[in-house]
């Protein structure tokens, strides 16, 4: 790495230096910063709509619902964007051993992509949809307007162009150096990312076909390629804190990859039911995605069978705990709430009711928040130049894993309950109610959310707190 | 004596090949698994259209493909035996005899397939057709990635690594092409033969 580029790294990159092994992995930190920043965000714009559900004109006209909701899914895959590009950062250099390509390249990228999401926000918030997409020439390649892709083309573009420079630079620093299975698999997710996101750009008249591709990015990056990255990311955490053979735990990544592309690309049928495509999808969609489970259990029993086999006590519990924590709660909120409505005569009641919301929470915090704060968890103290928290830290980060995760839980089990009421009241029922009265019966459990939703965002300010928590280190 | 308590010693008891292999024979299983009881449950729903289907095919080239697969089976048997007697060249041989198997039930089910396509039929024709061209391409798929494991297996074992200490690629692509095996002779009694 020239002196230029070391120039041009963080002020206390030169400081943690002792702890990281290659120093441009230091400009993971301001990704992770930034990532928590986001999630921060995004849990705010959750409670905002959490209360607008029950109360309805709650900040009208200002933030409307659809623009709360808008902003709090947007930055949802912002910050975990954010999170993943910070492990690659961080993780690419460890695993190939050598610098980074440009970490200067990396920095820059970073603030691009901040302000632009920055911007895309402040789009979202300050302007009527309609506005912000003819400012930002939605008129000339109309992309904007489906669900998780409202990102004006500009923005899209940007990230693509965001995207480029981030792969370029690591796949650069792998092919100059050692090549390992988990670089490799973690490389492949995040290029399969890249090459995904680009069928945000095909939006066809017919809304069949419209659709039909839009899974392409949505399902084919959250069961499919995004799963390569988390299991790239949960392998090299366990890698550095149990002290197990690199060569066992890289055949477990192998395996539940192989499992995860078998069942996560036919699974895409499971979208597929009832948009107007061909009837086989009903068989194709409820059988391979009843399997997408199993790639999620081999994810936990991996997890916990490597920290049985350790050979090391790392002093980075917080670490272990939130590693743990990634196989149990993806399992649960990807595998077992994904399965709940995903055979087509099931979904034929449940589609687009809270059942559907119930699984993203979960599936979302339990598989790819977490493993994010995973990495973070037990890569940050190393940027901070420490090899882990001091105790006291790590205790109140380890509250905040509790508090986080058993308040998703109540939310998830507050939105089956939800879920299960719609379909009781709204289709089984002989004298099925409206959807507007059936909402009013779910106006306590609404509550109930949103309450666990409060407990949430406590933990998370738990989970801040602990960063500042000094207390005396372990030697 | 003690040559008798040797030789009633219960054999070592392990599993062949590696263990990884295993679970995801066992993840591979259940997928075919339920797609198995699917079309079971379709076929009970509409016996009189799958008992039609049926009746279409013709068991002359499926017959073929079963012994082919049979035939690979045998051979990579016998690749596995002449490995651990430790002849490699004898061990490759059979590897080799297995792909040509292989090779030969992929080029005879493809000539099915585009004859079932030639006249038109699609994954939309029927349920009854729907099933045969899911379960039959998939499992081809499965003999392609099943091929492709002996070939690195045969491609590895130029340089004498598979010894009678060490098995285990041996062992893990057998285990791997025996599934494949398996699940093609449920396959061709239940869609083929079962009427």
């Amino acid at each position: 790495m020239s002196n230029a580029t070391v120039a041009s790294l963080p002020a206390s990159a030169t400081a943690a230096a002792s702890q990281v092994r290659y120093r441009s992995q230091a400009v993971a930190k301001p990704y992770f910063i930034a990532a928590i920043g986001l999630f921060i965000g995004q849990i705010v714009f959750g409670l905002i709509i959490g209360l607008q559900y029950v109360v309805g004109d709650f900040l009208f006209p200002v933030v409307t619902f659809s623009t709360a909701r808008m902003v709090h899914t947007n930055l949802l895959i912002v910050w975990l964007l954010f999170g993943f590009m910070g492990a690659g950062y961080y993780l690419i250099p460890e695993e190939t051993e050598r610098e980074l390509h440009s970490p200067k390249l990396a920095i820059i990228t970073f603030w691009v992509f901040l302000v632009a999401g920055a911007l895309t926000i402040l789009g979202y918030l300050g302007l009527p949809y309609n506005v912000l997409a003819h400012l930002t020439g939605n008129d000339l390649l109309p992309t904007m307007g489906r669900g998780y892709l409202e990102q004006p083309l500009i923005t899209k573009v940007g990230i693509v162009l965001v995207a480029l420079s981030f792969l370029y630079n690591l796949s650069m620093t792998l092919l100059a150096g050692r090549k390992t299975s988990i670089s490799i698999v973690m490389l492949l997710g995040l290029w399969g990312l890249a090459i995904f996101f680009l069928f945000s750009f095909v939006n066809p008249n017919n809304l069949v076909l419209d659709k039909y591709f839009w899974w392409w990015v949505v399902h084919l990056w959250v069961e499919g390629v995004w799963e390569l990255i988390m299991g790239a990311m949960l392998a090299f955490v366990l890698v550095k804190v149990t002290g197990v053979d690199r060569e066992i735990i890289e055949k477990w990544l192998y395996l539940i990859i192989a499992m995860t592309l078998i069942t996560g690309i036919v699974g895409t049928g499971h979208h597929y039911f009832w948009i107007g495509t061909p009837a086989y999808w009903q068989v194709w969609g409820s059988i391979f995605s009843a399997l997408e489970p199993i790639p999620f259990f081999m994810m936990t029993m991996f997890a916990f069978n490597m920290v049985k086999r350790r050979r090391r006590e790392h002093p980075n519990q917080a670490a272990t705990l939130w590693a743990l924590g990634t196989g149990v709660m993806s399992f649960l909120g990807a595998g077992v709430w994904g399965f709940l409505g995903t055979l087509s005569v099931v979904n034929y009641y449940t589609h687009g009711t809270q059942v559907t919301a119930s699984h993203g929470h979960m599936a979302f915090y339990g598989a790819y928040a977490m493993v994010v704060l995973t990495m973070i968890s037990y890569t940050m103290p190393l940027l901070r130049g420490r090899e882990a928290n001091s105790p006291q830290a790590q205790k109140v980060e380890k509250l905040a894993f509790w508090v986080m995760t058993l308040s998703i839980v109540a939310i998830t089990l507050c939105l089956t309950a939800a879920g299960a009421t719609q379909v009781l009241l709204q289709r089984l029922s002989d004298t099925p109610l409206s959807f507007m009265e059936t909402q009013d019966r779910i106006m306590p459990i609404y509550w109930a959310r949103w309450v666990c939703g409060i407990s949430f965002f406590c933990g998370l300010v738990l989970y801040v707190i602990s960063f500042f928590v000094t207390g005396k280190r372990e030697e | 004596m003690k040559a008798l308590v040797q030789s009633s010693a219960p054999p070592e008891r392990r599993v062949p090949g590696d263990l990884a292999m295993w679970c995801f024979i066992l993840a591979e299983l259940a997928v075919f698994g339920v797609f198995f009881l699917v079309y079971a449950v379709f076929r009970w729903r509409e016996p009189a259209l799958f008992a039609a289907g049926q009746r279409s095919l013709d068991l002359t080239l499926p017959t073929l493909n079963t012994l082919f697969l049979l035939a690979g089976s045998a051979a990579m048997l016998a690749a596995v035996s002449r490995f651990a007697e430790g002849r490699q060249p004898a061990g490759r041989r059979a590897l080799a005899l297995t792909m040509l198997c292989g090779g030969g039930f992929l080029a005879l089910k493809l000539y099915e397939l585009v004859g079932k396509f030639a006249r038109g039929i699609t994954l939309s024709t029927n349920d009854f057709w729907m099933f045969y061209l899911s379960l039959t391409v998939f499992h081809f798929l499965h003999v392609v990635l099943g091929m492709v494991i002996v070939a690195a297996v045969w491609r590895l074992a130029r340089d004498g690594r598979y010894t009678p200490d060490a098995m285990d690629g041996v062992e893990t692509a057998a285990a791997y092409w025996h599934m494949v095996d398996l699940v093609w002779l449920v396959l061709f009694a239940l869609v083929y033969v079962a009427r």
